[in-house]
């Protein structure tokens, strides 16, 4: 059975939350809860609220992100 | 998340594969104008239950308003993609019927479909099966250690854009294991040396959906069913894949199903 990929989106980070989470405003609006991804984490990468991020989203959960790179 | 198997988890999934490959050349045997999709679902259940296998479709999936998947195979039909659910469409000359099944035996699940035509197809139809065919030979033989996911989309994508179909995005390969999707996602689109490298141990299902028409695709209303937009034919075959140090192992095979369309104007020649 094929698998849905999973989808990439760019946001803007709207409230930081406790736990290394965030709230993002995606393009259309809608607002999801991200978190840092391992990678950033790994590389001591801070988020602000304010930063543009790219996220990756599950297809079948459209209320969960995460967040995989800080634009400049 | 992604999983590396040992070479005796391997032979537990190629097991799962061969129980697979006979569910689909029985299901074969039944494939000629006349007949329901809801037969062919009931044929490959009893099929793989009679083997102590599970079939890994039955009940997958589905949150909130959408349903579990209903069926033990998807049966995707001329302009569906996948995710087809068996019903009481009757086969009629000139279709072309994707069947994609997997089978759970021993705890590791096994994934791989076909695309077959309904007596005489026109010919540029024939011809997109037998390039979606050809196009996943070719994408196999990338999955070894050395090479990304990248690199086997590209190889995929290049040979059908090549001829003239396109390559669906939103629907990609997967890995499989202990679970039916595991990572890593394996596209059937990529550059070169792009995308998560391959390692020794990796499973994956390599399924390339291509379309006669565009590439845009539309889910229908029951939440599972896919289709391309302009209505046009798409095919889809997919193998389960073991990636080695210097090759690929395919473990899922199409031997039975091509042992049934042998002698009939349903051999897909490759």
């Amino acid at each position: 059975m094929a698998k849905q990929a999973s989808i990439e989106q760019d946001g803007i980070i709207v409230e930081a939350l406790s736990n290394a989470m965030f709230r993002v405003q995606l393009e259309n609006k809608h607002e999801v809860i991200a978190h840092i991804s391992g990678k950033m984490r790994m590389h001591y990468i801070k988020i602000l609220p304010g930063d543009r991020v790219k996220l990756e989203m599950s297809p079948y959960d459209l209320t969960k992100a995460r967040i995989v790179y800080r634009y400049k | 998340m992604i999983y590396l198997k040992s070479d005796e988890e391997i032979d537990l999934i190629k097991a799962s594969a061969q129980v697979l490959g006979k569910a689909h050349g029985e299901v074969a045997k039944w494939i000629k104008p006349g007949v329901s999709t809801a037969q062919l679902d009931k044929i490959a259940e009893s099929f793989i239950r009679d083997h102590g296998g599970i079939p890994s479709f039955k009940g997958f999936g589905g949150s909130g308003r959408i349903p579990a998947f209903p069926g033990s195979l998807c049966i995707s039909v001329n302009e569906v993609v996948v995710h087809g659910i068996p019903g009481n469409y009757i086969l009629r000359e000139g279709d072309i019927i994707s069947i994609d099944c997997g089978v759970l035996l021993n705890g590791f699940h096994s994934d791989s479909a076909y695309t077959y035509p309904v007596g005489e197809v026109k010919p540029e139809v024939m011809d997109l099966l037998v390039a979606t065919k050809k196009s996943l030979y070719l994408g196999i033989e990338k999955a070894r250690e050395g090479f990304r996911t990248g690199d086997i989309g590209h190889t995929i994508q290049s040979y059908v854009e090549r001829l003239g179909y396109s390559v669906v995005r939103e629907l990609v390969g997967h890995g499989v294991g202990r679970n039916l999707h595991e990572g890593p996602e394996v596209p059937n689109y990529g550059s070169k040396g792009k995308g998560v490298a391959l390692r020794s141990g990796m499973v994956i299902a390599i399924e390339p959906m291509i379309n006669l028409g565009r590439r845009s695709i539309v889910q229908e209303a029951d939440g599972w069913t896919i289709r391309t937009a302009d209505r046009k034919a798409s095919a889809h075959f997919e193998h389960t894949v073991a990636v080695r140090k210097n090759h690929a192992e395919i473990l899922t095979t199409f031997e039975y199903i091509e042992a049934v369309t042998a002698n009939s104007s349903l051999m897909v020649n490759a």
